[in-house]
């Protein structure tokens, strides 16, 4: 194995660490984000208070509009270190009225940074329904010719009913820290014993749901580095050719149909390592230390 | 979780900024945030705390903060997940210099 | 005619080990042992009363001996005496509840301290002392020698020679103990190979060796990942390098296992470079090989480093970095416990680590109620060698400010690092130790104390630094521990007056009077944020364990 050099890593602002806060602001043209009711106006949850927990000012999602190369665009972005990223009540009705007023002002995309373990356990039903209308949002937004991307790359992924959001949306941007899947590691392991999967395991974690692997499989578009500059950079490169077209029931059956397909192929995998070996990738252990780039071109030489 | 109250006599502040949020609520961590208050020499705070029974701590680290910067006419809100007072001093700095716009 | 009294014999003990060898020989057991009858030659080899060395180290431990051991019949092995570094499996404390041992001389217990406290309580275990490393492995060479001792290593040929890989450890001088007074030799290898990487242990110092099932276990227990690094810890990092290391130039020096000390050297490449420091500061090292000493060793800072052990995931780094650690001509490293406890004691002009209580004499403890862990190595490193007589810049430096400039020895800086409070609350400045109701809820001769109070040169909390070296009464002192205690309850029982006035002559040293803007504390001024970006700085040599990676 060819190994790299030693370098010091890259020093731009991590979007992994960075608060939710922070990923709007860097991410969006300097100066121009104006949040949706924001927290001097207390839009907490009315659920935590009742369990004597306190609660985020803004019940852990950021939502505003603002431009991004100079056109005007929409945001959400979910905060993974509260109550991780979990989707509550007030946490829901904000993203779908955000979506809502795209649907009627209808900017250039909808940036939805996605950091979510999935539905808040403490708000119960009200957090299910919450996460139902997220995703019929969502394909309305789409249905109105408005692009939504979401962004992974947050300390929580996207996991539960945001994967699902996640999967509806126009496109998914994912850097090699984020995760995506529909039940987490925890859950699985609870659920079908260690034997089936080692949530401590966090390499193996990674490579079934993380961002590589995702890129792989083809489930995101892009895999971007951790660095909030360059999320922007490569929405800003996506949007500038983006066409949104409507989900269709031919283009939705060949979906279904390709899934189906790698349901067969894949059966019986037990880890991306496997996965990869299957993809015709060459010497798959190499995959978790490979650097963007060299991933990115290794990708285009496999006949996907 | 404890709800606690409480004012100070402060010299006032000069805003630069409507309000300022800084930190999140996660274990360890807090929330502040700074808006305008009623009192121009004074600075009334607000907080909600997942630990139990430290408000004479909370009235030490508070007084001494607002002992050290101008805090007149500010509300301050606060809601905490057992974050220990060197982070609590430490988002209080953070919130404060950007309600200021580094003006201190 | 009186009758003369026999001649005296001067070989019991050679006598002894011959005889066991002879009864294993009978048995149908030679020097290499077969897995499925290793509890025969332990029952075969050892007798009741013995003193019995089973190699626990803090990290590879002989587990696959240890577990047989605890296995075999108490009727047959009773009473045995343990003489070990750490109690760190559930097989060693088995040894003591099925009534197999009874006595124990020891340095750590970590993990099984809670065990250790309710066998001392239901009076089923005798304890010696609670030794440092040093004080015990001294004293495998004065009263405490072992009889038998179960170790283990990576590899062993067919003449018993040993290679024990970059974990070589307490393993020679366990056996150089055992093997040179007529003791007996036990291992546990992973393999058994043709040809050695290299010998670590000669074969014939060596009497049993058997292939154990599992490879040996090993903890990787100075792995800090960077993520977790707190802001708080950072601006401490920075307090110590700007405050401590540059003032008094510190070049040799052992770093505690915790979070703050993982700041300070992921600070070396970035903020003591800015200060240029590089060449002046933290160029030799007793150290274990911590994965976030990479950048520094990367960015050029480090000269040095002496191990006590290695660390998982680090070998091929090290391996390719052999003018920093100490490697064979096969390669790989060998670390020698006693001999980088020694360096860090003697060799070292600063210990700087962190501890869970500190009370107004500045002495610290890791102890807490219901458990006894002991200390480890902290204690000899964290010590003012009184017999030391070579000088350097920064020991006379100290001895100075202690005690004026016409002293005729220096002293060595022991730092403490704490944050005021702990997790959930807790203060760490304490006006009692919960040391002594330990002490006196177990009966022990010494309260539990990691670093004794007059041994602290300094300490470091998020409110500032205090230099303890300064005070010139036990007052003073007090004043300045309370003045840097924050809002603790000692803190806020400082008096005021007092501390200004330390302040004012620099016994305590506040963020601002050191000249550091406490907004560069952030993680952006870490060399690395995460274990990725260790495994970057080590160009993919460092392979972290899957526990420590998200990729």
């Amino acid at each position: 194995m060819n190994l790299p050099q030693p370098s010091p890593p890259s020093r731009g602002p991590s979007f992994y660490e960075a608060t939710a806060r922070q990923r709007v602001n860097r991410l969006l043209d300097a100066q121009s984000f104006t949040e949706f009711l924001p927290p001097q106006g207390a839009h907490s949850s009315p659920h935590l208070a009742l369990l004597g927990l306190p609660g985020a000012l803004d019940d852990g999602v950021v939502i505003g509009s603002g431009t991004l190369g100079g056109k005007p665009v929409l945001i959400i972005a979910q905060e993974g270190q509260f109550l991780g990223g979990a989707v509550g009540e007030m946490h829901g009705a904000k993203i779908v009225g955000l979506l809502q007023r795209a649907v009627r002002d209808k900017p250039l995309a909808v940036l939805f940074l996605v950091d979510s373990g999935g539905v808040r356990l403490h708000e119960a039903n009200a957090g299910l329904i919450a996460l139902s209308e997220i995703m019929r949002a969502v394909l309305d937004t789409r249905a109105a010719g408005i692009p939504v991307f979401a962004l992974i790359g947050g300390v929580c992924g996207a996991f539960g009913g945001m994967g699902i959001v996640s999967r509806l949306c126009s496109a998914i941007l994912m850097s090699e820290q984020g995760r995506l899947a529909l039940s987490g590691p925890e859950v699985i392991e609870t659920v079908a014993g260690v034997e089936e999967f080692d949530s401590r395991d966090r390499a193996l974690v990674w490579r079934v749901t993380g961002g590589k692997h995702r890129y792989l499989m083809g489930d995101c578009l892009a895999l971007v580095e951790d660095d909030v500059e360059d999320f922007r950079q490569t929405t800003l490169a996506l949007l500038a050719h983006w066409e949104e077209t409507a989900p269709e029931l031919h283009t939705l059956r060949a979906e279904q149909e390709r899934l189906s397909q790698r349901c067969t192929q894949f059966c019986g995998l037990r880890d991306g390592l496997e996965v990869w070996a299957a993809l015709g990738v060459p010497n798959p252990q190499q995959i978790p230390l490979l650097e963007r780039d060299a991933l990115v071109t290794l990708r285009q030489g496999l006949s996907l | 979780m404890d709800q606690l109250t409480f004012q100070f006599p402060a010299q006032p502040c000069k805003p630069s900024a409507k309000a300022s949020l800084c930190g999140v609520v996660s274990s360890g961590n807090l929330e502040v945030l700074i808006t305008q208050g009623a009192q121009p020499n004074g600075c009334e705070v607000s907080i909600h705390t997942s630990a139990q029974g430290f408000a004479p701590i909370w009235q030490a680290v508070l007084a001494d903060f607002a002992a050290h910067h101008a805090l007149g006419g500010t509300a301050i809100t606060i809601n905490d997940m057992g974050a220990t007072p060197a982070v609590v001093t430490l988002r209080l700095g953070q919130a404060f210099r950007d309600y200021c716009g580094g003006a201190q | 005619m009186p009758t003369s009294p026999p001649p005296p014999t001067w070989d019991t003990r050679r006598q002894r080990r011959q005889a066991r060898l002879q009864r294993a020989t009978q048995a149908g057991i030679g020097r290499h042992v077969e897995a499925a009858r290793i509890k025969t030659l332990l029952e075969t080899v050892i007798a009741p009363g013995d003193r019995v060395c089973m190699e626990g180290n803090n990290q590879k431990q002989a587990d696959f001996l240890a577990q047989a051991l605890s296995e075999c019949d108490p009727q047959q092995l009773h009473h045995l005496h343990l003489v070990q570094s750490v109690l760190a499996l559930p097989s060693h404390v088995d040894l003591f509840e099925r009534g197999i041992a009874s006595r124990l001389d020891f340095s750590f217990s970590g993990p099984q301290g809670g065990r250790l406290a309710r066998l001392v309580q239901d009076r089923r275990i005798e304890i010696g002392a609670i030794h440092t490393y040093l004080e015990l492995f001294g004293r495998y060479f004065v009263d405490l020698t072992p009889d038998v001792c179960l170790i283990t290593a990576q590899s062993a040929d067919a003449a018993g020679n040993l290679y024990t890989g970059p974990n070589t450890e307490d393993t020679p001088l366990i056996v150089e103990a055992t093997a040179f007074k007529s003791g007996i030799v036990i291992a546990q290898v992973n393999e058994r190979v043709e040809h050695l990487p290299r010998v670590d242990v000669p074969g014939d110092w060596v009497d049993y060796v058997v292939v154990a099932p599992r490879p040996n276990h090993i903890e990787p227990l100075f792995t800090r990942d960077p993520a977790q690094i707190t802001e708080i810890q950072i601006l401490m990092a920075m307090m110590a390098i700007k405050g401590i290391y540059a003032e008094y130039g510190i070049t040799r020096l052992n770093h505690g296992i915790g979070f703050d000390t993982a700041a300070i050297e992921l600070l070396l490449p970035t903020y003591a470079t800015a200060l240029g420091l590089k060449g002046k500061i933290c160029t030799h090292w007793a150290l274990n090989p911590h994965p976030t000493l990479i950048p520094a060793i990367e960015s050029g800072f480090v000269q040095s480093v002496h191990s006590f052990g290695s660390e998982v995931g680090m070998d091929a780094y090290i391996a390719a970095r052999s003018d920093v650690f100490f490697t064979g001509a096969d390669g790989s490293m060998r670390s020698n416990r006693a001999f980088s406890q020694t360096a860090g004691l003697y060799a070292c002009d600063l210990f700087i680590g962190s501890t869970l209580q500190i009370d107004l004499a500045g002495n610290s403890s890791t102890a807490t109620l219901g458990r006894i862990t002991g200390f480890g190595g902290a204690p000899n490193m964290g010590s003012d060698p009184h017999g030391r007589r070579h000088a350097s810049p920064a020991w006379l430096k100290a001895g100075r400010e202690a005690a004026g400039p016409q002293t005729i020895r220096g002293r060595k800086l022991v730092v403490q690092c704490v944050e005021t409070f702990r997790e959930h609350m807790t203060p760490v400045f304490v006006e009692q130790l919960d040391a002594w109701k330990l002490q006196e809820s177990l009966g022990m001769a010494l309260p539990p104390i990691m670093i004794y109070g007059d041994d602290v040169t300094h300490l470091v909390t998020e409110e500032g630094i205090a230099n303890l070296l300064l005070c010139r009464t036990p007052e003073e002192r007090e004043q300045a521990i309370r003045g840097v205690a924050g809002f603790t309850p000692v803190g806020l029982a400082r008096d005021q007056a007092q501390v200004d006035q330390l302040r004012a002559r620099g016994v305590i040293r506040r963020v601002e009077d050191l000249g550091i803007d406490p907004r560069l504390a952030t993680r952006d001024l870490l060399a690395a944020r995460s274990v990725k970006d260790l495994v970057r700085w080590s160009g993919g040599l460092y392979t972290p364990p899957s526990r420590f990676r998200n990729w």
